[in-house]
């Protein structure tokens, strides 16, 4: 908890409550040792959004994939000349 | 030195309106910008793996516009246009972004805002493209509209698999 809110910059008010939450959807994993308690992130429940995006992720990818074969054409174009332009 | 792929795009979901899309490219950030701001350029990339790019419209100036159309490989067109609203020459590029497959008069007030940014550090350039909804359902149906390419996609190796096994 001391190390998120360390992360975070936020209160610790304000990262229980995010914390509490996420942990009423599943999305944490809660386990109490002594005074301290810790928190991990359930990967199975964050599937589906992944699974989700994942597909518009592959677009993107395709078209980066296609803009570094246009880049390198550019920088090989740009050594050719010898100049910016 | 050979220098391999830079890897794959990054999405993430800042808020319930946003997409942010993220990716680094071996290649100085004059070059990425002209890669996307020049429309022959765009035609190489922008229709990825998925069809013919068929319009490639781009007015570089505040207040002018651009359209990219497509043809996808089943036949349909899509198109996506807008306004340039703010522009810094290899670094900031802000402009609003209609998508044609949904009636005029609610494309326009469902138009989204983005947001491409490109800072450069030892020749390298990491791409960040913000872009935000004007609510949920619009973010949301962005993304859909994904899952559907992605699953065009998955019919594409599918055919190419059946036609290996005739």
């Amino acid at each position: 908890m001391n190390d998120l809110v360390g992360v975070l910059g936020l209160a610790q008010p304000q990262v229980s409550k995010h914390l509490r939450v996420l942990r009423e959807v599943g999305a944490v994993d809660v386990r109490d040792k002594g005074r301290q308690r810790f928190y991990r992130l359930n990967g199975h429940a964050l599937k589906p959004i992944h699974d989700w995006v994942k597909n518009y992720e592959r677009s993107w990818s395709e078209r980066f994939d296609r803009l570094d074969a246009v880049l390198e054409e550019l920088k090989e174009k740009e050594e050719g000349d010898g100049s910016d332009e | 030195m050979a220098v391999t792929s830079s890897g794959t795009a990054t999405v993430t979901l800042p808020t319930d309106e946003q997409i942010l899309i993220t990716r680094e490219f071996d290649a100085p950030k004059n070059l990425v910008y002209k890669a996307w701001t020049t429309p022959e350029l765009v035609r190489r990339w922008w229709s990825a793996n998925r069809g013919e790019m068929t319009v490639a419209e781009i007015d570089l100036r505040v207040g002018g516009m651009w359209r990219y159309a497509m043809v996808a490989d089943g036949g349909f067109e899509v198109a996506f246009h807008g306004e340039y609203r703010e522009i810094v020459p290899n670094e900031r590029i802000v402009l609003t972004e209609v998508y044609e497959g949904i009636p005029d008069a609610e494309a326009e007030a469902e138009a989204a805002l983005n947001t491409l940014t490109l800072t450069e550090e030892d020749g390298r350039t990491t791409l960040t493209n913000l872009v935000e909804h004007r609510n949920k359902e619009g973010r949301d149906a962005h993304i859909d509209s994904g899952m559907e390419a992605g699953m065009q996609d998955a019919m594409d190796l599918l055919e190419q698999v059946a036609i290996t096994l005739r």
